[in-house]
């Protein structure tokens, strides 16, 4: 099996830390993901991913937690997105608003990896947080990790039913009482979440790929939300899994068996399966009975 | 204010406790007043259309009935009908959705019962009977597997009603329901309508801009125009004498193989005639 798996795979520390992380990030962004997608807020997903930048640079210059500064300042670009769009907000306002919040927190993390890059001279800083890397995640990261996916996941089941059928109709939800501001807001801060935990998987540049992209798989192959989560989350698993795989593995890969990043490999994959996802096609309807239904009732 | 119809007081309803009761309701969004002294009674199985132009103040009219529209004046009160359910469905004009999100036409009529309520639900029996039971009742249980974003107009608003039903509901809003509907497809939906009035004892009010194709089963409707209202059956209501008043100025009402056809103008040669397809009240 050496030519399948390189020497020392499965009993590497720093494998086993990336399998657990990454699976537990990949399982906490399918619900999520889920209805980022059919909410058409992929656009939303990725905005809040370049702001955790911003956190992610923060954390590299003034020396905390990385998936603190995510979290927080992907928490902040979510809580100034929400506040600045108005109730119920259509979906190409409130890109305009995302769209001003995320160019605004691009500026800053600029100017904090550009601070980090010439005060430490660590120029692979900069390569970390906007691309990660599963092999380095640190001790102060990792055990916040899982908690951190755990608060995700238990949200998104609390907000299930009255989040999908705002999904689904902003007047059906009005008029069953939803509160779509409440919603809306809860969404989001779970959504950052996610894709904070993301941004410190694979960086925060790829973090859309392993929320979104599972997601749409999901939602091709599933016939209902549950079984869509489900696809979502065998689909960011195996992935990442399949990547940790193949970036150990490209240590031994000519020429000079330095090794591939890991998500390179991930985001390959996942856009690998979303592109064999569109070759199957779902059975979208019943077949339809002959004449009408009320006439045959008489 | 409510036109008083020209043989006497407003229009009865039938008999019994209405499980709708509007009062004087006044409405402005803005600066703009949308609805004056608007009044109505909706009895328990009956069905009451609610027509007029676009813009006259029909959903402005549903969306405080059902709450989201605070009143400048006047009030709105539901009671419990005699199965004692008490309780408001709502039926939107459209719903748009992508064929690819993975979202069961008994998906979403299940919604209507819990979808209000926090968590998953666990799944169970007892959920998806209900769905296919009012999926059945709308002559669209063969959807029940379908794709909610792959059904046609007619498909979708018959599943939206089961949706409205699975609150059970003591009264039923519909908004448009039959705009962007081929004739067969509205008339499809209009039967329907009458049915569950009749058969389950749910008050419906359905907003159109089309008397016609409520006719066959609609008992009583409210005309609104200018902010106003008159209440009272087809016939009473839609006469020239009626309309006239509550326009301000000369209406014309023609009737032909029984079809109703309003012409709203100021006597000139290029008045405006309406049959429901324009939007020029």
């Amino acid at each position: 099996m050496k030519w399948l798996f390189a020497p020392g795979l499965f009993s590497s520390g720093p494998v086993l830390q990336a399998a657990v992380v990454g699976v537990v990030v990949a399982v906490a962004c399918a619900p999520v993901g889920v209805f980022t997608v059919a909410r058409g807020q992929s656009f939303a997903g990725h905005a809040f991913a370049d702001i955790a930048s911003t956190g992610g640079s923060a954390a590299a210059l003034f020396g905390f937690s990385p998936l603190l500064g995510f979290l927080g300042m992907a928490l902040a670009g979510a809580s100034a997105t929400e506040a600045l769009s108005a109730p119920g907000a259509h979906a190409r306002d409130r890109d305009l608003v995302t769209g001003t919040v995320f160019g605004a927190a691009l500026g800053l993390s600029a100017l904090l990896l550009y601070l980090q890059s010439t005060e430490q001279s660590t120029g692979g800083t900069v390569v970390s947080v906007l691309f990660g890397s599963l092999f380095v995640v640190g001790p102060e990261t990792w055990p916040l990790v899982v908690p951190a996916a755990t608060l995700a996941l238990v949200a998104s089941a609390v907000l299930y039913r009255p989040l999908l059928l705002a999904t689904i109709s902003s007047e059906l939800a009005v008029a069953r009482r939803v509160r779509l501001r409440w919603m809306s807001a809860a969404h989001s801060a779970v959504l950052a979440t996610c894709v904070a935990l993301s941004a410190v998987t694979i960086g925060a540049v790829l973090s859309t790929a392993l929320l979104v992209g599972p997601a749409a798989v999901g939602s091709r192959l599933g016939r209902t939300p549950p079984q869509a989560i489900a696809w979502a989350a065998a689909t960011g698993a195996g992935c990442t899994l399949a990547g940790i795989w193949l970036a150990y593995d490209s240590y031994e890969w000519p020429p000079r068996g330095q090794g591939w990043p890991v998500s390179f490999f991930v985001v390959t994959l996942v856009v690998a399966a979303y592109g064999a996802s569109r070759m199957y096609r779902p059975k979208l309807r019943a077949p339809r009975l002959g004449g009408h239904p009320l006439e045959d009732r008489g | 204010m409510t036109a008083e119809l020209p043989f006497g007081a407003p229009q009865a309803p039938p008999a019994g406790p209405p499980v709708l009761e509007v009062a004087g309701l006044s409405v402005r969004l803005g600066r703009r007043p949308v609805l004056s002294g608007v009044s109505l009674q909706l009895q328990e199985g009956e069905v009451m259309g609610l027509i007029g132009a676009n813009g006259a103040g029909k959903t402005t009219l549903l969306r405080t009935i059902l709450g989201l529209q605070v009143p400048e004046a006047g009030d709105v009160v539901l009671r419990t009908n005699s199965r004692g359910k008490k309780g408001v469905g709502y039926v939107p004009q459209k719903i748009n959705l992508s064929a690819d999100l993975p979202l069961r036409t008994r998906d979403l009529v299940a919604l209507g019962a819990d979808g209000h309520r926090l968590g998953p639900g666990w799944p169970g029996n007892k959920r998806w009977r209900l769905a296919d039971d009012l999926l059945d009742a709308v002559g669209a249980g063969h959807l029940a597997q379908a794709r909610v974003g792959a059904l046609s107009g007619g498909e979708q608003q018959r599943a939206l009603i089961a949706h409205a039903m699975a609150g059970q509901p003591s009264l039923v809003l519909l908004d448009e329901p039959l705009a962007n509907l081929d004739l067969r497809a509205a008339r499809e939906v209009v039967l329907l309508l009458g049915r569950l009035a009749s058969a389950q004892g749910v008050a419906v009010l359905v907003s159109t801009h089309d008397i016609n194709p409520l006719l066959p089963v609609m008992d009583r409707l409210v005309y609104l125009a200018n902010g106003r209202s008159v209440t009272g059956t087809p016939q009473e209501v839609v006469r020239g004498d009626v309309l006239t008043r509550l326009y301000g100025h000369h209406v014309d009402v023609l009737r032909a193989h029984g079809r109703v056809i309003v012409s709203v103008g100021d006597d000139g040669p290029d008045d405006p005639v309406w049959d429901g397809s324009g939007s020029d009240l």
